[in-house]
């Protein structure tokens, strides 16, 4: 009996794994920031060159950290969720200007709107690097303490939002100093 | 007509170094040459995933021989720069994943399963040996 049935259970096995990896994306990458300290960056300020944003001054806030780039055909997707977040006043937007010209990352915020409180130029994307970003758009939420609490590939929307982020938020506030 | 068909294959094939990805200057040290090249060619590049770093001309695999580079000519060692990767992009970045808890599965996946593969063989063998000798089987070995 079992001689005839092994055969059929070994390949009932193999279509439920391969069922599972054909539903898996594998373009998402899980990060192995989460849970660790978010890395630190000192970056010239988007709408004031001379001045600086550094992560180091956003200690004991929540943030999220929004990877953008005029070029990215994915963040003018999302830019209105953005937009949304940001005036819903749950969490403020810092953002990250992946490798990108200055001059029109500042044009693309006063014809599309400013979600974010300040911008940080990453020309070279040195500071992208070290967060391991791949693949803008990318969003970052950081707790009070430093930590990376979790990390969305791909645009967003205010359903990812609310279902992703603003629990953690409630926690993060609710334990943050 | 053959020859320039001849001629323009010639041609082409003398002309494939111009497609090589690299423009950047090789490093002169030749041992730190063979790691950065090594490093480059296990390295997974995210944006475009089956390529590997030294393959890619996407933006980020540019990036990311820049700093290979750097590390490589600043006389890092070869686990230190897989540790760089690895704590920003994961286990996956890797084309020859590292041995730990959680690449163990995939490590130890094919000699587990080549084992299961001779024992089960092994037991079929045994089990036909244990049969009694046809008498086909009789005539042929009389034969």
């Amino acid at each position: 009996m079992i001689r005839y049935a092994a055969p059929i259970v070994i390949f009932g096995l193999m279509v439920v794994v391969f069922w599972l990896g054909l539903g898996r994306d594998p373009s998402v990458v899980p990060s192995p920031l989460v849970g660790k300290p978010a890395p630190a960056f000192t970056l010239p300020r988007l709408d004031a060159p001379d001045q600086q944003l550094a992560a180091s001054d956003l200690r004991g806030k929540v943030w999220l950290l929004n990877v953008w780039a005029t070029w990215c055909v994915g963040c003018r997707q999302e830019h209105d969720a953005l937009l949304a977040i940001a005036a819903s006043g749950e969490v403020p937007i810092y953002g990250l200007n992946w490798k990108d010209d200055s001059l029109q990352a500042r044009a693309w915020l006063e014809q599309l709107g400013n979600p974010y409180v300040a911008t940080g130029v990453d020309a070279d994307g040195r500071v992208a690097i070290d967060w391991g970003v791949y693949g803008a758009p990318e969003t970052f939420l950081i707790g009070p303490d430093g930590t990376v609490l979790h990390k969305h590939i791909a645009p967003i929307t205010w359903d990812i939002f609310a279902r992703d982020f603003l629990p953690l938020i409630t926690v993060a506030r609710g334990t943050g100093s | 007509m053959r020859h320039w068909l001849t001629l323009l294959l010639v041609g082409l094939w003398l002309a494939a170094p111009a497609l090589a990805i690299e423009a950047e200057l090789p490093i002169a040290d030749p041992e730190q040459r063979e790691l950065y090249d090594r490093l480059t060619n296990e390295t997974r590049c995210l944006v475009c995933q089956n390529q590997t770093i030294a393959d890619s001309n996407a933006a980020l695999a540019v990036d990311l021989r820049r700093e290979i580079r750097g590390m490589v000519e600043a006389g890092q060692a070869e686990d230190e720069i897989k540790t760089f990767l690895t704590d920003r992009y994961g286990e996956f970045v890797l084309y020859r994943p590292r041995w730990s808890a959680a690449t163990a599965v995939l490590w130890l996946a094919p000699a587990v399963l080549v084992l299961l593969g001779a024992l089960w063989l092994w037991r079929i063998v045994q089990r036909r040996a244990a049969l009694p000798v046809t008498s086909e089987e009789q005539d042929a070995l009389d034969a």
